[in-house]
């Protein structure tokens, strides 16, 4: 490990590591892209990739989100945009779960939905992607359907678990199981120019207070569809929220729903009590 | 008795963003929605001074009633 540590320290500029010095450690010392970048992050030094992190996030922090495991359910319009901004900022693991595969409807706001994705299952596309980005990003693509019988072991490893499905009982079943396994959960939904996001720690039940008595499987958005820009809004929201939570800083949405409307340009905040 | 009814997102399609409203005493939730034309199943967030609310919630003088529809996409 010392000899790990001599080269890194060497090959630093400025307290930097670049990708080719990185992929040189792996190489060189037969461990993976992971195991390095915790290396990296664990002798105070921090992979170049991150600069423009800093002092938005500082290098505790960094390893700290290294060190962190996020599930995103669902990964069409919200989840891509999430899992993207995720794999970037530097989460150390991300699970994606969605039992779908790309359709042509999806090509108007679905990031990972092209060409030559469509047919092909949205979380394989979601993890080449990350790849691609970034190997010392473990992703953990589930092409599964999220359910009350399958809930507990999807998001057994998660510290934060972000919401981006598309129907409205699932995601009260998911806040069952976030409230029964104690992980904090980020909710955002979106429907035509409009969208809202609200963040629930267990005990809250938010979410089971905000879509209380509404027994719809869709909302509004069976109508109003959904465009290229209000998924990418509100998952930049949640991923906000997903990460002062795991820092524990910042003010979060904590008993507040947002709610966002892009056609009168309009962001309500309404505090929710009892 | 007076009280405010703020509509949100597609509720306000030819209805009103927000507007004080002359109501009967022992007024419930339910007849504002009611009068107003909204659907049943588009009143489906509703709150009342910030606080969650249903639709046989009795409204007082001075309370502000929020309504949104139900957005659930992703």
């Amino acid at each position: 490990m010392k000899l790990l540590h001599d080269f890194l320290r060497t090959h630093a500029v400025n307290g930097f590591i670049t990708f080719s010095n990185q992929e040189a450690a792996v190489m060189k010392f037969g461990l993976s892209f992971p195991e390095v970048e915790e290396v990296i992050l664990s002798i105070d030094l921090v992979p170049e990739r991150y600069k423009k992190n800093q002092q938005t996030i500082s290098r505790q922090q960094q390893l700290n989100l290294f060190k962190s495991c996020v599930a995103v359910v669902g990964c069409g319009g919200l989840g891509g945009y999430i899992i993207e901004e995720l794999a970037r900022i530097g989460i150390g693991k991300i699970i994606c779960i969605d039992p779908d595969v790309f359709e042509e409807h999806n090509l108007n706001r679905q990031l990972h939905a092209t060409l030559t994705t469509l047919g092909g299952a949205k979380v394989a596309a979601v993890a080449q992607r990350v790849g691609e980005i970034n190997p010392a990003v473990t992703i953990i693509p589930l092409q599964k359907a999220f359910c009350q019988e399958n809930g507990k072991d999807l998001l057994n490893q998660a510290h934060v678990v972000i919401d981006a499905l598309d129907t409205i009982p699932i995601r009260l079943v998911l806040a069952e199981v976030c409230e029964l396994m104690n992980i904090p959960l980020i909710h955002g939904s979106i429907a035509g120019w409009y969208g809202q996001v609200t963040t629930q720690f267990p005990g809250d039940r938010t979410l089971q207070k905000i879509y209380s008595g509404c027994t719809l499987e869709k909302g509004v958005e069976e109508q109003l569809g959904n465009p290229s820009f209000s998924p990418a809004l509100v998952a930049t929201i949640e991923v906000a929220e997903a990460i002062k939570v795991l820092l524990g800083e910042g003010t979060t949405l904590r008993g507040r729903l947002l709610s966002i409307n892009l056609f009168d340009m309009e962001i309500v905040d309404i505090r929710i009590e009892g | 008795m007076k009280i405010t009814v703020k509509l949100f997102a597609t509720l306000r399609r030819g209805r009103f963003d927000q507007k004080t409203m002359e109501c009967d005493e022992g007024v419930i939730i339910h007849d504002i929605v009611k009068m107003l034309e909204i659907p049943e199943k588009e009143a489906a967030i509703i709150f009342v001074n910030s606080r969650h609310a249903e639709f046989h919630t009795v409204l007082k003088e001075g309370d502000t009633l929020a309504i949104f529809p139900p957005v659930g996409g992703g």
